[in-house]
């Protein structure tokens, strides 16, 4: 019974640290734009077909995609930001969710048309591979997500801490007009913040197609985890993202166990709720 | 100004009755469903500012609502009408009350009620009270005595008699006391709140009218195809198209949702004699959302005013 109990409780952390990796992005929108980034289960979707296709058309391993995803995918966020989103939202809080929704709704489906409902997985000889650890069994191509995620995790950390682009992020992020006055330029800032949370999303996609299916719905069913661990750690914080992540894989895995496979996703939107409506602020978050 | 309004209005409302076409009558009566369920969403969403993401909740409530008082107690299925206004507005209210007085707003009232949606789409895939993920039949039985219609063209009439509910409703807002505090508080919460409106129950009211409205579509749903599950019922799509049939046509106007219904529902007919994959149009209606959104703030119906100003 102890070991069903841990290989869930495993489980849950190494998917958890994929998740943290998601909500990494979407804190980060959210710290530095202050917008509800709703897109970001779509987008997360788009970089699952994108490892899919070099899987399939090219062959490409997905680890070794990671890089020209995580790029493609930066690129992506920059230029939705650059000429869609900053462009139709004009700077209003209900205006920029509606733009972030229409987005997904595109992105959705766009690939609805172009690929079909069906769910896609791909074929390779890590995906059933396992290590044994004791009495436990741990799937390879989660542990390896869990060790890039916090490995990119703590990257993202040290180049916002150490650099001077990640000074500047956080300067705009505090203070957008006192930034400007010291020679930044916000809105390159709010480009280029989004374009790197929507890069952490080219990488986590990249990580988890290994174990994970993707269709074009697939972005529904992350963009609510993503929330929930963002809106749990605290909106806009680094840790919080991180913990949050562990926290919800950890949730997801027990309520599982618990509930079975039809009740157990309740869980997490129970945290949720919970959350939203008990302690706003979150984990790690500071008072509105 | 009036005078050819209502013209079109009558015109729009009982052409259909004079179609013998089955595709220009299933054609309208999907346009007014549309036009209802946006309707519904406008109440709370453009009048009361209160941006829903999850309005399928009180759709799925008024369909299963239908589903079960039928095949679980063996009542009348015009009873489902009344008894769904009760439910959706209960559902509403409670959402509504936990919400406000959390202090949501904004984004995180569209995310609570998308959360809520989907702990109630697990939960009607999960209990046995809703069959789980089989859905519920509802047995056929043709007749407008058992609710239950061959001809689209008697659908056609009952969505229509709901649009002009909802939209009656939307009217009186626009004039109304209460449609006065709701639309202070859209604007400025704090300002409004300051001026001794009540913030909690005035936004809570809002949102019981309209989820009790739009539980009504559930019901005309469970009637017509005879068959409710959690996807149909609290699947997101539904809240999206809700949203966007408002927010294109004009959210917080009376005729937006109308105008919204009618243009979506054209880009839909003619988009599918192009490309017809499920995904094609609904892509066009993000497009159309993101272009409103960006050019026409007050949706569609704002280029009307305008012209007229």
């Amino acid at each position: 019974m102890a070991e069903i109990y841990a290989a869930a409780l495993i489980n849950g952390l190494l998917i958890g640290g994929v998740y943290a990796l998601v909500a990494l992005g979407l804190t980060l929108i959210y710290g530095v734009l202050h917008i509800v980034n709703f897109a970001h289960g779509s987008l997360l979707m788009v970089a699952m077909f994108a490892a899919w296709l070099m899987a399939e058309k090219a062959g490409v391993h997905p680890y070794a995609a990671l890089p020209v995803v995580a790029l493609a995918m930066f690129a992506l966020g920059w230029l939705l930001y650059r000429y869609v989103i900053g462009r139709v939202s004009r700077g209003e809080d209900r205006a920029i969710l509606l733009a972030t929704l229409g987005v997904a709704v595109v992105l959705d489906n766009v690939f609805l048309t172009l690929f079909g409902g069906d769910t896609r997985q791909i074929e390779s000889d890590l995906t059933f591979a396992v290590i044994e650890a004791g009495p436990l069994l741990l799937s390879v191509p989660k542990v390896i997500a869990f060790a890039v995620s916090l490995l990119l995790a703590g990257a993202l950390w040290a180049f916002m801490a150490l650099t001077d682009t990640g000074r500047a992020i956080r300067a705009v992020a505090k203070e957008p007009e006192g930034a400007r006055l010291m020679g930044i330029r916000p809105e390159r800032i709010f480009a280029l913040a989004y374009g790197i949370g929507i890069g952490c999303l080219g990488a986590a996609g990249c990580l988890l197609l290994p174990s994970f299916f993707v269709s074009p719905h697939v972005g529904n069913v992350f963009v609510l985890v993503a929330f929930t661990i963002v809106v749990l750690g605290g909106m806009g914080s680094f840790p919080g993202a991180v913990v949050g992540g562990l926290l919800i894989g950890v949730t997801e895995s027990l309520g599982g166990l618990w509930l079975g496979e039809s009740l157990g996703p309740i869980g997490i939107s129970l945290v949720f709720i919970a959350v939203l409506l008990f302690r706003p602020t979150g984990l790690f978050g500071a008072a509105r | 100004m009036k005078a050819p309004l209502i013209v079109v209005g009558l015109v729009l409302a009982l052409g259909p009755f004079a179609l013998t076409s089955q595709s220009l009558v299933n054609f309208a009566m999907l346009t007014v469903v549309s036009a209802f369920l946006g309707q519904c969403w406008n109440i709370a969403g453009g009048f009361g500012g209160l941006t829903s993401f999850g309005h399928t909740i009180f759709f799925g409530t008024g369909a299963y609502t239908a589903a079960i008082l039928q095949t679980r107690w063996g009542l009348n299925p015009w009873l489902a009408l009344p008894a769904a206004l009760v439910t959706g507005s209960l559902v509403g209210a409670a959402i509504g009350a936990a919400a406000f007085r959390a202090g949501l707003r904004g984004s995180y009232f569209a995310l609570v009620t998308l959360a809520f949606a989907e702990v109630f789409r697990v939960l009607s895939n999960s209990l046995d009270f809703t069959r789980g993920g089989l859905g519920i039949n509802i047995p056929l039985g043709m007749g407008a005595g058992n609710f239950q219609f061959a001809d689209r063209r008697s659908t056609y009439a009952v969505a229509l008699a709901f649009l002009v509910l909802a939209t009656a409703a939307a009217a009186w807002l626009k004039r109304a006391r209460f449609g006065a505090r709701l639309a202070a508080l859209r604007e400025n919460e704090d300002a409004a709140a300051a001026l001794g409106v009540n913030l909690v129950r005035t936004k809570t009211i809002a949102l019981a009218l309209s989820g009790g409205l739009t539980a009504l579509g559930g019901v005309l749903y469970a009637q017509t195809y005879l068959y409710v599950d959690p996807a149909i019922s609290f699947g997101v799509e539904r809240s999206v198209e809700m949203l966007l049939v408002a927010m294109i046509g004009g959210a917080g106007t009376v005729w937006g949702p109308i105008l919204g219904a009618i243009v979506l529902h054209i880009i839909a007919d003619v988009s599918r004699s192009w490309i017809d994959t499920p995904g094609f149009a609904p892509m066009l209606y993000g497009v159309v959302l993101l272009v409103i959104i960006g050019l026409l703030p007050r949706g569609i119906i704002g280029i009307w005013e305008r012209w007229r100003a």
